[in-house]
């Protein structure tokens, strides 16, 4: 499967996603900003980083460059994508998932593992594990509180895929870390499933979101 | 006929929304009590200007109204106020 990495002045995850997937025998390349056509990529993954130096807000500039318009098109083609940490906040700019990742309840940066709730099964990214399954996965964000005025909604279409097990380390809303799309097909998360893929990081339970992704 | 263009100075304040919970304001609150300074209602504001040219003040208003949707804000979670000014030579 060949998967594109989203490259943007400031992403600093992309090396460790481009492992994660050469574990799963995925096939990753890395895209640039400025290109328009991902037709040649079956699936798309942005990584996280502080993109544009998360001027303006975490994700704004990166949500209006012509890449984004390939994922646009990636999207309608029913190819997953998926965004992690940074990725996840540009995905929520642009409108592709809903609600928005906003400045942590503590102001401060934070950076640690976490235990995790799958939600959902029904995405690429979560379709291995098990409903209700507790996962470790570290966190490293400054603007990473969810925030949704319509919960109602996300509830009954089955959208949050991921959530804090114990803690709620930003004071995100119902402890939510990962929304998906109404399809199923785009998901963003705060925490790194990259920075935990293998047993010597300290944790590879965040390997089945890559190796989901290439089985669908 | 040719319209002349004008000048003017363009000032956008962004703010949350009422009711949000901002956390950079609640921090200085705290730290201003810290210094026995005990204020309520504490809130932080960005400021976006810059000298935009247009034929007329609504017109302009109208384009900067544009920019605060598609880049400036998010509106889901701030609120904003736009105020354009002749600039001054």
């Amino acid at each position: 499967m060949k998967v594109g990495i989203i490259k943007f002045p400031g992403s600093n995850c992309d090396q460790d996603v481009f492992h994660a997937l050469e574990l799963v025998k995925a096939q990753p390349e890395y895209i640039w900003w400025n290109k328009r056509d991902l037709s040649d990529f079956e699936a798309i993954i942005i990584p996280g980083g502080f993109s544009y130096g998360d001027y303006l807000r975490a994700g704004a500039i990166a949500a209006i460059t012509p890449v984004i318009d390939g994922i646009k098109d990636c999207v309608k083609e029913k190819k997953p994508v998926l965004g992690i940490c940074n990725g996840a906040q540009i995905l929520a700019e642009v409108g592709l998932v809903p609600g928005v990742f906003t400045q942590n309840q503590s102001a401060k940066f934070i950076c640690k593992w976490t235990e995790l709730k799958i939600n959902s099964t029904r995405t690429p990214f979560t379709s291995m594990y098990k409903k209700n399954e507790i996962i470790n996965m570290p966190i490293a964000h400054g603007e990473g509180r969810y925030y949704n005025e319509n919960l109602k909604k996300l509830y009954e279409n089955d959208q949050i895929i991921l959530s804090f097990a114990l803690e709620n380390p930003n004071g995100s809303m119902e402890a939510i870390t990962g929304v998906c799309d109404e399809e199923g097909l785009v998901c963003a998360v705060m925490p790194h499933p990259e920075r935990a893929s293998e047993t010597i990081l300290g944790s590879d339970d965040g390997l089945k979101f890559f190796s989901g992704m290439v089985k669908y | 006929m040719v319209i002349a263009k004008m000048k003017y100075d363009a000032k956008i304040i962004i703010s949350l929304k009422k009711g949000m919970l901002n956390p950079e304001a609640a921090k200085i609150q705290r730290t201003l009590a810290l210094l026995d300074y005990n204020v309520e209602n504490t809130g932080t504001e960005d400021i976006v200007k810059f000298i935009i040219e247009g034929s007329n003040q609504e017109l302009v208003k109208k384009q900067v109204d544009e920019m605060c949707q598609r880049l400036l804000c998010n509106p889901m979670i701030h609120d904003y106020i736009i105020k354009i000014t002749p600039k001054e030579e």
